[in-house]
């Protein structure tokens, strides 16, 4: 059994995806792009193509450019080219662009012609690199090079659909030559409906699963670690609301108005009242109670990135943020109601309704409805009376009067047209890409906390508004970006961007960071392809749920905020190490991954090629081949036993877990 | 079953353990510096002390609990009791009454904080929060200057039950809290596998952790631990969490195994469980243990509320005090009792109490702390404090010098920056005699 011919040795190492980590490809890219050769990459040492291959040009060519490396980094050619959109990644596009036609509107990216610009990239995403670029010139940085391609591509799965690419998406990328492979990857993740023999699944509904479990944790937060009694939050409902929504890329202002001023029942069938279902009331249900404190609150800093909750009892310690501002805001609630269905232990169902609100001054015998006022505390007990007036300070008819005035749907159109609402969204999901916002947290955006790039905050923020608030189209404009396609690798310039340290973010190179629990979960699945076998998008969320429940800590607050020991500490290591979802995915029963690669007739060098790029997205290095047949003659040639210790180390590594 | 149980024949724990070291210096080899600085300041390290704070999430009403105010229009419902020390006490804290010339209260807390995130965060550091900075919590300021790396603890230095506490900051993660559920389960600790296949499985992640280092930073430079904190944390939570699996002192966790008795007198709520196991941990060697008691942000009905709420952390709280006594351990080990803030002491139309940072107390004890006293006075209705006022830096480093933590010990954050421990505080002197 033990030979040679069963290590896991490869005979000859001919791929076209050679080890990323020792290839220099990235390197040459930045320092070749922005030159005038306009050429594409090589990894000298192999001599294979990779990445930026530009059809046409002569090995030859390419060789002697990469010999001859130019010494004009990424910055300094890119001034001395005085192009406005001069930056490693926008350059090579437009050099691609020139070479290979692109091809036209099979895309709704290609579909908005107005929407591009001569480098055939997006215009905000050439903005985005003008902007970023000249942070890199003022803090005197070079930025890191562009990340090999299979890294680049299993980041752009795991931000946009919350998994990593299986081998099968990772190989079809990889062979994919042509110019704007990169825009056509993000355009199908983001768009294509067609079924995906992997998983039965479209990447549409997996983008809307991903970024549902994204908006449930900003939305009503994670599940609660044990069962809530009559829990005001249908969990379920308010996903399928989201999955909805995410599927048919519904505007966000649309989306946003909707979550602020829904009424009915949130529970399907329960509309004793004759209040029709409706998912989008859960995100309220659960917030109405002390005068819906927390729907102001949490209103302020989800949609318009404003933290006011310190506000409720004083005036903000180091904003601009007073007291009455907080229930000004909190005015706009008094109309709505949660009200509960069923009967006093067992409740079927909440509803929120938005109803007549006399005012408080009423309550007390006097007041009257067309001045419905509310009363709150200063700290020394003096009581101040407050109307409905928004963050800008716009106010509406004091009336509580329904038939007169909705004030929860005026406070939908004001935050529907208020700039905070754009910025603190295209905010939210900059930090979602980058792992940081321009503002640390992303959802304090207050005069107290000024953005790292003011400018394309705003510029991205307007361009968001005027092209329908289109949720997709704004990740096209941040994942083409050549800051999303930079390496983690730093160089001496750029080591000290690094937000951990304190340091304000100039994007410089990519800053690694953990996968979130449920990302870690999906690509599980997708590195085991045990994803073939799923249940219907309900159940699937109910397992996930009941798995994630295990890292959820609560805070013993009426706040309901929680903390994940999802975070790096020993129980998350102990899950990675003896948790079931690992032990299933070492599976070697019958039908299961291991079981599937071990069978097959391939030799033993690519079957452990398959298990790394099935989870690491690139074939092992000559020291790992080292340590796997270490291990393999440890074990007598025991192929599958190997494999599994292999697997097991593999998705134990921060390799796996960390985005980078 | 654990690990232990399994090694084959021939191969000892300890032996097994050089291995497992071997595998972490393998990794990075910035860790094996690190652990001889370590060996540098052993001497330094007070052996055999710990602190356990009683943690009370939601900020609790200590007008109504160690600072009454009867008779004033912000009073409210409870009666004071006398106690064996100075001050008296809520007649609801029969128990703790009993035992307070072992305890101290400081009734002069006065900060600016009243927002349950930022109170949380800046009773825990001593801090403001930041965003620029993550500073450590008391429980990783504690075990960072407690804990031998090189003596026998083989379970974390810094347990937290039922809650989460908040994180090491720039200490990073390998003195972050160990949360656990007030059961004393911790999940998924038997890997099931020998010990020699565990090792292979180890080696080989080491290979892949050095690729990956390498890839990042360009090097393996180990003079510059700092370049790549997730890496090298995650190198230092592996060899953790290997050592936990396959350490006996496990048994700490399990408090069913206690005598029934003294389970009786801690009480049966998730609470009482809570400050047994901070017994037992504080037994096998833990310097800081963390009992997380929520349910205290009583915006409404505050007494009703009360009425239930302080019997559970009375019987719990005094068992617990007493516990430590009996068994000879109160000069080692600090208890102290806090929340983010307290409670306004006017009673607002919900009968509630709402958010009030300005005056609220806190009871601290065992340790160098002096028995007995009460610290600090408010006015007659509890609005103001009226002594010299105490903040959480002047808390915090009280409870260091009742560890025999020196005050001068300095950090440095991740940036470079120095930052003396417990920001400066000083040292409430009334506390000590």
């Amino acid at each position: 059994m033990l030979s040679s011919v069963r290590s896991f040795r490869p005979l000859a190492r001919t791929s076209h995806i050679s080890n990323p980590r020792a290839s220099r490809v990235g390197q040459l890219g930045t320092a070749l792009i922005g030159t005038a050769l306009k050429i594409g990459a090589v990894s000298l040492g192999c001599l294979t193509l990779l990445g930026f291959d530009l059809p046409g040009v002569p090995l030859g060519a390419r060789v002697a450019a990469a010999a001859k490396p130019v010494k004009a980094t990424p910055v300094a050619a890119a001034s001395a080219a005085k192009s406005d959109a001069a930056s490693p990644a926008s350059k090579a596009e437009s050099a691609k662009s020139e070479s290979t036609k692109p091809t036209t509107a099979k895309t709704e990216g290609a579909k908005t012609e107005g929407a591009k610009g001569e480098s055939g990239l997006p215009q905000q995403t050439v903005y985005i690199n003008q902007a970023i670029h000249k942070g890199w010139v003022d803090h005197e940085m070079q930025p890191s090079p562009l990340a090999p391609e299979n890294e680049w591509c299993r980041r752009v799965y795991l931000d946009i659909l919350g998994r990593i690419p299986t081998v099968r998406e990772l190989d079809a990328y990889l062979s994919d030559k042509s110019a704007h492979r990169k825009r056509d990857l993000v355009d199908k993740l983001l768009s294509s409906t067609t079924v995906n023999p992997d998983n039965g699944g479209s990447y549409v509904q997996e983008y809307a699963r991903n970024w549902t479990n994204i908006w449930m944790t900003i939305l009503i937060g994670r599940p609660p670690a044990a069962k809530v009694n009559n829990d005001p939050t249908n969990r379920e409902a308010m996903a399928q609301y989201l999955r909805r929504s995410f599927q048919i890329n519904k505007p966000y202002d649309q989306f946003v108005v909707e979550l602020v001023t829904a009424t009915g029942s949130n529970t399907p069938e329960e509309d004793s009242r004759g209040n029709k279902y409706n998912p989008a009331v859960n995100y309220l249900t659960g917030k109405m109670d002390d005068n819906g404190v927390q729907a102001t609150a949490k209103t302020a800093q989800i949609f318009l990135g404003l933290q006011v909750q310190c506000t409720q009892c004083h005036n903000h310690p180091f904003n601009d943020w007073k007291q009455n501002q907080f229930w000004e805001l909190n005015a706009f609630f008094r109309q709505t109601k949660a009200k509960r269905n069923g009967t006093r232990k067992m409740v079927e169902s909440f509803e929120l309704v938005d109803e007549n609100y006399k005012g408080e001054s009423y309550k007390h015998g006097g007041g009257n409805m067309d001045q419905a006022d509310l009363f709150y505390e200063l700290r020394n007990g003096v009581l101040k009376v407050a109307y409905p007036v928004f963050v800008d300070g716009t106010e509406i008819d004091k009336s509580g009067d329904i038939h007169k005035i909705n004030r929860r749907k005026q406070l939908g159109d004001l935050i529907r047209n208020s700039d905070y609402m754009n910025k603190a969204i295209v905010n939210r999901m900059w930090g979602h890409f980058f792992g940081y916002g321009f503002t640390k947290p992303v959802d304090d955006l207050g005069p107290h906390n000024q953005p790292t790039h003011p400018e394309l905050l705003e510029r991205l923020a307007n361009d968001f508004r005027d092209q329908s608030h289109d949720l997709k189209q704004l990740i096209r404009w941040i994942v083409l970006s050549d800051a999303y396609s930079l390496s983690a690798k730093f160089n001496n310039s750029n080591r000290m961007d690094d937000p951990t340290l304190g340091e304000r973010p100039a994007f410089s190179h990519f800053y690694l960071r953990q996968m979130r629990s449920e990302e870690l979960y999906e690509s599980l699945l997708a590195a085991t392809e045990a994803d073939k076998t799923r249940g219907s998008e309900d159940d699937q969320q109910k397992m996930r749920d009941d798995w994630l429940k295990q890292f959820t800590i609560a805070f013993g607050t009426d706040e309901n905020d929680d903390v994940t020991t999802f975070n790096g500490t020993i129980p998350q290591a102990l899950m990675m190490m003896n948790g079931d979802l690992i032990k299933k995915a070492i599976s070697i029963e019958p039908g299961s991954f291991l079981h599937t690669v071990a069978a097959s007739s391939s030799a033993p060098a690519d079957k452990i090629n398959a298990i790394y790029m099935a989870a690491l997205a690139r074939r092992p290095n000559g020291n790992e081949i080292s340590r796997a047949n270490a291990i393999l003659m440890h074990k007598k040639g025991d192929v599958v036993g190997a494999l599994q210790d292999v697997f097991w180390a593999v998705l134990n590594s921060n390799e796996f877990i960390i985005q980078h | 079953m654990n690990l232990f149980s399994q090694v084959p024949a021939g191969m000892s724990r300890r032996h097994f353990m050089k291995h497992m070291a071997g595998y972490s210096a393998m990794t990075l080899p910035a860790i094996t510096l690190t652990n001889a600085l370590a060996a540098s300041v052993n001497e330094l390290k007070k052996q055999g002390k710990s602190a356990i704070l009683l943690w009370m999430g939601g900020g609790p009403s200590t007008i109504d609990i160690w600072d009454l105010k009867p008779g004033a229009p912000t009073g409210g419902n409870f009666k004071p009791i006398n106690t064996t020390g100075e001050g008296q006490i809520s007649e609801h804290m029969p128990e703790m009454a009993k035992l307070m010339k072992h305890m101290a209260i400081v009734r002069s807390m006065s900060t600016r904080e009243a927002d349950h995130n930022r109170g949380r965060y800046y009773m825990h550091t001593g801090y403001v929060p930041n965003p620029n900075v993550e500073h450590p919590s008391y429980g990783s300021v504690v075990a960072h200057e407690l804990y031998d790396p090189k003596g026998p603890l083989e379970i974390p230095p810094f347990v937290s039950v039922g809650g989460g506490s908040v994180g090491p900051g720039f200490l990073g993660m390998s003195y972050a809290p160990f949360v656990v559920g007030s059961n004393g389960d911790v999940r998924n600790l038997n890997m099931g596998i020998n010990q020699d296949r565990l090792e292979s499985r180890m080696e080989m992640l080491a290979e892949i952790e050095r690729g990956f280092v390498s890839s990042i930073t360009g090097d393996n430079d180990p003079t510059n631990p700092k370049k790549i904190t997730a890496a090298t944390d995650h190198a230092k939570i592996l060899q953790k969490t290997v050592n936990l699996m396959t350490s006996k002192q496990m048994d700490a966790f399990k408090v069913n195994k206690e005598d029934k008795k003294v389970q009786e007198r801690y009480g049966t709520s998730g609470f009482a469980k809570g400050c047994l196991m901070a017994r037992r941990l504080v037994e096998a060697g833990v310097p800081f243990v963390e009992v997380d008691l929520g349910g205290w942000d009583n915006h409404a009905n505050v007494f009703p509320t009360l009425e239930k709420k302080l019997p559970e952390l009375d019987m719990a709280m005094s068992a617990l005090v007493d516990d430590l006594i009996q068994r000879g351990m109160w000069k080692d080990t600090v208890v102290f009792w806090m929340g983010e803030f307290g409670r306004t002491p006017r009673i607002n139309g919900g009968a509630g109490r709402d958010h009030w940072a300005r005056s609220w107390s806190v009871a601290v004890g065992g340790g160098a702390f002096k028995e007995g006293v009460v610290v600090g006075k408010t006015n007659s209705d509890g609005t103001e404090v009226e002594t010299e006022p105490y903040s959480s830096q002047d808390l915090m480093a009280s409870v260091m010098k009742a560890l025999g933590i020196s005050l001068d010990t300095t950090f440095t954050a991740r940036n470079g920056r120095p930052m003396k421990i417990a920001n400066s505080g000083k040292v409430i002197k009334e506390l000590f005699a």
